[in-house]
């Protein structure tokens, strides 16, 4: 008993902000870098790859409408995760971790749409449906955006966490909804081809360029969110110390 | 590249903007926040739990 609590304590106590502006200010720059090469490599791919059979050459745009669209459910499921952290541990780099992925989540949400559109037009021949994958996908945008208004609403961290954690929890139901809609309901967008049972259904010659950008996307992320994350936390040192100075300077003044 | 090639630079083109308006933004968001941090650490300021710490970055 005793030493699963010092484990727990041990575990707490490497992932305070002080301990994860250290690692991030030295993990950061090897992280950038693997980035740029992996895009780069992934980009190069992509404009190597043969054209499909049927798409011609718009399959290129599935080289990042693809990530976009992964990395768009991975956000909101880490976002989802750092929720729990705030409600159930009351961690204070869990509120961190949600506001900061919060904006590039719906940044890659707005791309997978878009991208999504732009392929739509040529293949489909129209640039949107209401059916339910791109619906269900729209509903998580609108979802990082309330996220994105309510984290900003309120200026108290401490007030803004638990309503925040509290909303993401509830639009988690979201995410199997997107997964598995393509299988639920009839719908013009191609059920799964990358990760299904039996394999993979995508030629190799397009698969790889597709999941090196995906690894390459997905670096990304995990570079714009950590900084993002060492941006939130100096915000809220700024905010802390500027307390101090406005109470030590009206203590001055009452004496 | 085929007659669809306009929907294809069209959709790599909005990606690398909307990409590097969120980089930018991310950089500009650490500049602003390190100058604050280092106007009031010139000021004096000092975080109450910064005595205990070994001095947070």
């Amino acid at each position: 008993m005793s030493e699963t609590v010092s484990k727990t304590a041990r575990w707490i106590d490497w992932a305070n902000p002080t301990r994860f502006m250290t690692f991030a200010a030295a993990f950061l720059p090897w992280l950038g870098g693997l980035t740029t090469l992996v895009l780069a490599v992934g980009f190069w791919m992509s404009m190597q790859a043969p054209d499909d059979y049927q798409q011609g050459a718009t399959v290129k745009i599935m080289f990042i409408h693809v990530p976009f669209a992964w990395l768009s459910m991975m956000c909101y499921t880490i976002m989802t995760l750092a929720a729990l952290g705030t409600l159930v541990w009351r961690h204070p780099l869990a509120d961190v971790s949600a506001k900061a992925a919060a904006p590039i989540g719906a940044v890659f949400t707005a791309l997978a749409l878009v991208t999504g559109s732009l392929w739509g037009k040529p293949m489909w021949g129209t640039w949107w449906v209401w059916d339910a994958r791109l619906t269900s996908v729209f509903v998580l945008f609108l979802m990082y955006l309330g996220i994105i208004a309510l984290t900003r609403a309120i200026d108290d961290p401490a007030k803004s966490a638990k309503a925040t954690a509290i909303l993401t929890l509830v639009g988690f139901i979201n995410i199997p909804i997107i997964k598995f809609s393509v299988d639920w309901w009839n719908t013009l967008h191609q059920p799964a081809s990358v990760l299904r049972m039996g394999g993979s259904t995508i030629d190799p010659s397009l698969l790889w360029p597709l999941l090196v950008m995906a690894i390459g996307f997905t670096l990304l992320f995990f570079t714009l969110h950590m900084q993002a994350m060492r941006n939130e936390i100096w915000r809220r040192r700024v905010v802390a110390m500027r307390r101090v100075a406005a109470r030590s300077a009206e203590r001055r003044t009452v004496q | 590249m085929s007659n669809h090639a306009g929907f294809i630079l069209a959709a790599y083109g909005v990606s690398f903007i909307a990409l590097a308006i969120l980089i930018g933004w991310i950089f500009v968001d650490q500049r602003t926040q390190r100058q604050a941090l280092q106007e009031l650490e010139l000021r004096g300021v000092r975080r109450r739990s910064e005595a205990k710490t070994d001095g947070a970055s």
